[in-house]
């Protein structure tokens, strides 16, 4: 009893609330790579594991180009390009190989490790704020969260200008109905390898920013990466629609992708400020992800199941049995 | 118009499911041409329309659209040429899209596909005026998603979409197969109409002889991967289903077992 209560009485808010505007900037960048996930499994219906190599990759360029002078804009562009390539070469796999979509995405995964190594020279680089000029840095929490939301406008302002377009609309038919787009004259393996590159664009830009962040580049940085994203997208999926029912639209979808990368990451600060080991917070995303994911389903199950009618029948017959009696 | 020469397809080679689909296919339509394809299940009906598409390359042989052999061209090359009502009410249109995005796509068939809006502001009226023709109340519904719709409304959208841009030939996959008798006759009522009105060509499979005669202006029967027996004019004019049966059982020789063919007579 003495030990909770001392367990309680150790934790402080003031310590959680200090530490808020750190999991919001971070959710924020975050939910930049969500934004690639989203691009991939839910509008190409694609399961793209790429994106764990591929973020570390964004941070190795940026790490790497900084060291040699190179200005940060132009790491950050660069990053993406990187981002961009990565996603060309799992999208060619998948099509000109016919390799299947998870094992593609495995294959450039594995490699881009090497190539990450290769790349930074070591595993790790540091790149602190007091060396170089960066984009952003957890120095100054309240600038990352301010800049981290302006490069997030312009993400979702450009995802729903492209989506809308001619172009863009391929990618959406082709992941929900490629039979179809085939009919109306679409190259789907076009169409797949566009979303890929995108996608993991985005996840090297968000991979960029954050190596910036915390002030240095990991190979290990994108480790359960995806699962990241897939949290932030599911969260923001199932949160959004409670919220806004049958008036969500892709613009309220895409932002709250980015809420959902906030809200990951408050939930992560929450565990950690109850003094859980750090070693079980992969565990702990994976039981989040697992019980948003499970939710939908179990809500549609709910309302019609086997197990219902088994009861409803049962009571019917139990009622024509006392009749009869 | 569309000239099939000489077509074979065998699948699964060299296995014991080894399928022969395609057998030697002849067959040439012209200009204007409405024709309804029966025969048995196995016939080889789907499989010239999958061939004509190029949902796989042929084994050999070529497929001619006014004139120029299409059969080394991938699925989505030849699209331009084609509009396509399938048999599953799911296949022809994208759940998860608006009706009005379906057909911009649709409306893009054959064009290249650039970064301008996918849907522009004149479209919505012109797909509107389609739509009213249709008398399915769907004018109204532009912006629902494709999947709250029923099968058959889901068919009526595919076949705009399959001709809002004007094929030069119309492939008709027992389109009908999977509807309710009322709303079958509702949706083969529209294919008929905008045929007519498009003057367009078009290759109807379907199972049902009454419906293969009532339609179109020309009638085939496959059998084995071959086309047996091709009816047009006045004779097709005159055709019923015992005429039907009887020319079967004189080209191939013997006598129908309507259980094989699967072909329904009501």
């Amino acid at each position: 009893m003495d030990a909770i209560l001392s367990y309680f009485s150790s934790l402080n808010p003031m310590n959680f609330l200090s530490q808020l505007p750190g999991n919001i900037a971070q959710g924020i960048i975050w939910g930049l790579m969500a934004l690639g996930v989203f691009i991939t499994f839910k509008l190409l219906n694609f399961a793209d594991l790429t994106v764990d190599g591929s973020f570390a990759t964004g941070g190795a360029v940026t790490a790497v180009l900084l060291l040699n002078g190179v200005p940060i804009w132009i790491a950050v562009i660069v990053a993406l390009i990187a981002g961009i390539l990565a996603g060309l070469i799992t999208g060619l796999l998948h099509t000109l190989f016919g390799i299947p979509d998870i094992l593609s995405g495995i294959l450039t995964q594995i490699a881009l490790y090497s190539v990450n190594l290769n790349i930074m020279g070591k595993s790790n680089l540091p790149i602190s704020n007091r060396n170089y000029s960066l984009v952003l840095s957890s120095l100054n929490n309240n600038m990352a969260i301010i800049i981290g939301l302006g490069f997030a406008a312009i993400v979702i302002a450009a995802m729903y200008w492209y989506f809308g377009t001619e172009q863009g609309s391929t990618i959406r038919s082709t992941g929900s109905n490629p039979a179809m787009s085939k009919a109306q004259g679409i190259n789907i393996s076009v169409s797949k390898v566009i979303a890929l590159a995108l996608s993991n664009g985005l996840v090297a830009l968000s991979g960029s920013l954050f190596a910036q962040y915390q002030g240095f580049s990991d190979v290990n940085m994108g480790r359960g990466a995806i699962v990241i994203g897939l949290a932030a997208v599911i969260i923001g999926q199932v949160l959004g629609e409670t919220i806004f029912r049958k008036h969500i639209n892709f613009i309220i979808r895409l932002v709250f992708v980015i809420v959902g990368g906030i809200l990951y990451y408050i939930a992560m600060g929450i565990v950690l400020w109850l003094k859980m080991p750090t070693d079980d917070t992969k565990l702990f995303t994976a039981v989040i992800v697992a019980i948003f994911l499970a939710v939908p389903y179990l809500q549609k199950k709910s309302k019609s199941s086997f197990k219902k009618v088994a009861k409803l029948n049962a009571k019917a017959y139990s009622k024509e049995g006392e009749k009869n009696a | 118009m569309l000239e099939i020469k000489n077509i074979y397809k065998t699948f699964n080679k060299g296995t014991v499911n080894e399928k022969r689909a395609l057998n030697g296919l002849n067959l040439t339509l012209n200009d204007g041409d409405f024709c309804t394809v029966i025969g048995g299940n196995g016939a080889g009906k789907s499989t010239m329309l999958n061939a004509i598409a190029g949902v796989w390359p042929v084994d050999s042989g070529a497929i001619l659209i006014d004139g120029k052999d299409v059969s080394p061209l991938p699925e989505h090359k030849r699209a331009s040429y084609l509009g396509r009502v399938f048999q599953d009410p799911m296949t022809g249109t994208v759940a998860d899209m608006e009706i009005i995005e379906n057909l911009a796509i649709a409306a893009r068939r054959g064009k290249k596909r650039g970064l301008s809006w996918g849907v522009k502001k004149g479209e919505k009226e012109k797909y509107r005026e389609l739509l009213k023709e249709f008398e399915l109340g769907l004018e109204d519904r532009m912006s629902s998603k494709v999947g709250l719709l029923s099968g058959g409304q889901r068919q009526a959208i595919t076949l705009l979409m399959a001709t809002i841009q004007k094929p030069k030939l119309l492939l008709l996959d027992e389109h009908t197969a999977a509807l309710d008798p009322k709303t079958a006759a509702k949706v083969l009522e529209l294919s008929d109409k905008i045929i007519e009105e498009n003057n367009l060509t078009a290759l109807m499979v379907t199972h049902n002889m009454k419906d293969a005669i009532a339609h179109g202006n020309r009638l085939i029967m496959m059998n084995d991967g071959k086309v047996i027996l091709d009816i047009s004019g006045e004779e097709k004019k005159k055709l019923t289903v015992e005429h039907l049966l009887q020319k079967f059982e004189q080209v191939s020789g013997s006598k129908i077992e309507s259980d094989r063919m699967l072909l329904s007579t009501d």
